[in-house]
């Protein structure tokens, strides 16, 4: 990796915060076709289980699911803090906010560990024998529950790398009031695994 | 322009190392580019070794040099090598990388790093599809479309192969992104849209495609690593999964993928064309938005390849007819590109000659595409020799050709040497002829029933099985053949000039090859892309 300092005409270093921005975009476009593909394949087998869906929604937790809605929406706000203190110039109420975030997401993860074991310890989990005795539509049902949180788990945790390196470079000024664009960046994709936890809630907790 | 300058971007670094680790960490778009080179020609090597070997099985019936095993392996690592190794990445990755800022008066693309990046993601797929043939399990006998339920049934190593995909597929997104962001920030002034070249405009379309069609494939692909691991059922029938879901799921992005395979092969001829006819690209626009209307028809075709996997007849007859309809977009640049070389004054140079049997074997494809996208003739050929013969028509013939007429047309300019022109006109007619004798009689057996991915055969498809084998030897041996006259040329070639062909788009004012920066003073630009009249002010330069 280029040492920023060491500007020579090899070394020319081109700023374009609207380009990074547009880039971040795109990439945020493809996670949203990712889960896309996920959606659709919901929406099909839903389309075709109705009746088990709907059985085998009865036994998700409905409270956990609406705590982590709320802990998600609030640390999506602090994110979105974050950067404003950041444009305010307050480097040190940014990292507060970003701390913030990540002890929500930290929440998030450990209210999914618990809702995740309990399922487990009830014998509920791909390929179990309690699991396999229900019928094929619950057994679908159960299957997308797994994967679709599992999949957006893993992008919380992604997220909070994330967020948790961009702290550091906030202490480290090398994210500055004047060049934010990767605090920015990072916001947006949190937003997104905001968003996405916004469709999955009702899709498996509400539709009962 | 003072040729003196011995300064050029290979002897250039980026970072502080020289040698091979110049290469390496380089953000240069131009060696990044020959980094893809040289890869993507590696695998387009072992791949084409791969389907020599399959023909030298199939020049008699019965066993002859591997049983069927190995032939469901071979079948299927040639077709994952071509497809998500060479063909999907070459061009864009390749001339794209190299091209695309040169074009539009850049001095790299938006984000250089993440393009090095792009590089490495593709060699950690490629590393990891290798490793998979040789863990316990054996290597993936699916096919390349790693259809359910075998896929997830079969013991060889299917997840790691097909990871392997999914890995790759990131790579195309990230250079997509790339891209996309490039053309919109980094044109040179004066550089309006409808200034660009014909090739931006093209790899500008498949980078959207790259990213609107990829993830699916990539959720796709994880989902039945997923299934595979710990059976949610998902796309397992006696769990209550769909395979029929599973293929919509594929073709979304599969066919929307041929698109991006063919679209930056159009780019090129839209190049080639107007510089060996010395006349302007007849009908630029259309040319340039049949680009994206190709894009876009192209994701509403997908199930065009599975008209006998159970559809409801609506929907069979929907998808047929748009098949008929993403025709039109790609009979429009043909029609145009043959209108430009009217009144030209033609000048039939090597890359044109890969140009015209591009054309050639190119329409031959696309019209027999038409027989496939046909309800009736469908039920047919489907699974045949026919679609074999089909697709590689399209692929081979298509983009495969275009790979060898960018690298005739571009390679003085990025290697500043010339190569042997009179040993490259023989090539192209050695590459023509074994083409045609490999794959044409695919067509006839095809015909006359000869299912795909058979070791074995009846004793009456021999003759044609025969003729096919031999041109394989040709076509390979000419591929070779074309490696061995460009070593020569990098090695004993003369030196190039700035500008060979007497083409006008940016790349051909700069020497050859450019320097790291692309441009000493970033142009400012006054003239349409194929204006010709340039050319006199441009030898005064
Ligand atoms: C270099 C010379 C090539 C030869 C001799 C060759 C030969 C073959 C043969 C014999 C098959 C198997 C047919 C069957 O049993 O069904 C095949 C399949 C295939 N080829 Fe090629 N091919 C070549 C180049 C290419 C290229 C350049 C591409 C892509 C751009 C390509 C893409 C494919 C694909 C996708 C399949 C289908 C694999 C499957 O069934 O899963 N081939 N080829
Ligand atoms: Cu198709």
């Amino acid at each position: 990796m280029n040492n920023s300092h060491e500007v020579t005409l090899e070394n020319h270093v081109h700023r374009d915060d609207v380009g990074a921005r547009m880039g971040m975009w795109l990439f945020l476009f493809t996670e949203v076709l990712l889960f896309g593909g996920m959606f659709l394949v919901y929406a099909v087998y839903r389309f075709q289980n109705q009746e088990q869906f709907k059985l085998a929604a009865l036994e998700l937790n409905t409270g956990i699911g609406t705590l982590n809605t709320i802990i998600l929406l609030t640390s999506s706000l602090t994110v979105a803090l974050s950067i404003a203190a950041i444009q305010n110039k307050n480097k040190f109420l940014s990292i507060v906010f970003l701390n913030s975030t990540l002890l929500l997401a930290l929440m998030f993860m450990v209210n999914k560990y618990f809702e995740w074991s309990t399922k487990f310890a009830h014998g509920i989990y791909p390929g179990s024998k309690e699991l396999l005795e229900k019928p094929n539509g619950q057994i679908l049902f159960y299957g997308l529950y797994y994967v679709m949180t599992g999949l957006h788990g893993l992008h919380v945790l992604i997220g909070m790398i994330i967020l948790y390196i961009i702290k550091r470079q906030i202490k480290k000024d090398i994210i500055t009031p004047d060049k934010y664009v990767k605090l920015e960046n990072s916001g947006l994709y949190w937003h997104l695994v905001d968003l996405i936890w916004i469709f999955l809630f009702p899709l498996f907790y509400l539709i009962q | 322009m003072a040729n003196t300058i011995a300064e050029n971007y290979l002897h250039q670094s980026t970072n502080k190392y020289k040698g091979i680790l110049s290469w390496l960490l380089t953000t240069d778009h131009k060696k990044i580019g020959l980094l893809y080179f040289v890869s993507i020609l590696f695998f387009f090597l072992v791949g084409a070794i791969i389907g020599l070997l399959m023909r030298l099985e199939l020049i008699a019936p019965g066993r002859t040099i591997m049983g069927p095993q190995t032939y469901n392996t071979l079948f299927t690592l040639h077709g994952v090598i071509m497809i998500f190794l060479f063909i999907v990445p070459g061009l864009p990755a390749i001339f794209g990388n190299f091209f695309l800022p040169i074009q539009i008066g850049a001095r790299d693309v938006a984000f250089p790093r993440l393009n090095l990046l792009s590089w490495y993601v593709y060699m950690v797929g490629a590393i990891l599809a290798l490793v998979s043939l040789f863990l316990p399990g054996g290597p993936i006998d699916t096919g390349w479309t790693f259809y359910i339920p075998y896929s997830i049934r079969t013991n060889t190593n299917v997840s790691l192969a097909i990871f392997a995909a999914f890995v790759l597929g990131f790579s195309s997104i990230l250079t997509g992104i790339n891209f996309i962001t490039t053309v919109h920030r980094l044109r040179a002034p004066g550089m309006t849209f409808f200034k660009m070249p014909l090739f931006v405009w093209a790899t500008y379309a498949t980078a959207w495609i790259q990213i609107i069609a990829t993830p699916v494939i990539g959720i796709t692909i994880l989902l039945v690593i997923i299934e595979r691991a710990f059976g949610v059922g998902i796309f397992d029938p006696a769990l209550g999964g769909d395979p029929i879901l599973y293929q919509h799921l594929f073709w979304i992005y599969s066919h929307p993928a041929v698109y991006i395979m063919i679209l930056p092969a159009m780019g090129v001829v839209s190049e080639i064309i107007p510089t060996f006819s010395r006349r302007t690209i007849f009908g630029y626009k259309a040319i340039a938005m049949s680009s994206l209307a190709i894009a876009f028809i192209g994701y509403l075709v997908w199930a065009h390849h599975m008209f006998t996997s159970g559809m409801s007849d609506t929907a069979r007859w929907v998808f047929s007819l748009l098949t008929f309809i993403v025709a039109l977009p790609s009979g429009v640049k043909i029609f145009n590109w043959v209108a430009t070389m009217y009144k030209g004054s033609i000048d039939p140079q090597p890359p044109f000659l890969w140009v015209m049997s591009f054309i050639f074997l190119f329409s031959i494809g696309g019209l027999t595409g038409l027989v496939l996208g046909s309800l009736a003739t469908d039920i047919h050929v489907h699974d045949t020799y026919f679609v074999v013969a089909h697709f590689h028509y399209v692929m081979f013939g298509g983009t495969g050709t275009i790979f060898f007429g960018a690298l005739h047309y571009w390679f003085p300019k990025m290697f500043g040497k010339m190569y042997n022109i009179k040993l490259s006109k023989i090539a192209v007619a050695l590459f023509f002829i074994g083409f045609n004798m490999l794959y044409f009689p695919k067509f006839i057996l095809g015909y006359m029933g000869m299912p795909r991915r058979y070791y074995d055969y009846l004793p009456q498809f021999e003759p044609l099985q025969k003729v096919s084998t031999v041109g394989s030897w040709i076509l390979v041996g000419t591929i070779f053949f074309i490696v061995g006259y460009f070593i020569h040329a990098l090695i004993k070639g003369k030196k190039a000039t700035s500008n060979p062909w007497g083409g006008v788009t940016l790349e051909w004012h700069i020497p050859s090859p450019p320097i790291q920066e692309n441009f000493e003073v970033i142009p400012t630009i006054t003239h349409k892309p194929y204006d010709f009249s340039q050319l006199k002010e441009m030898k005064n330069e």
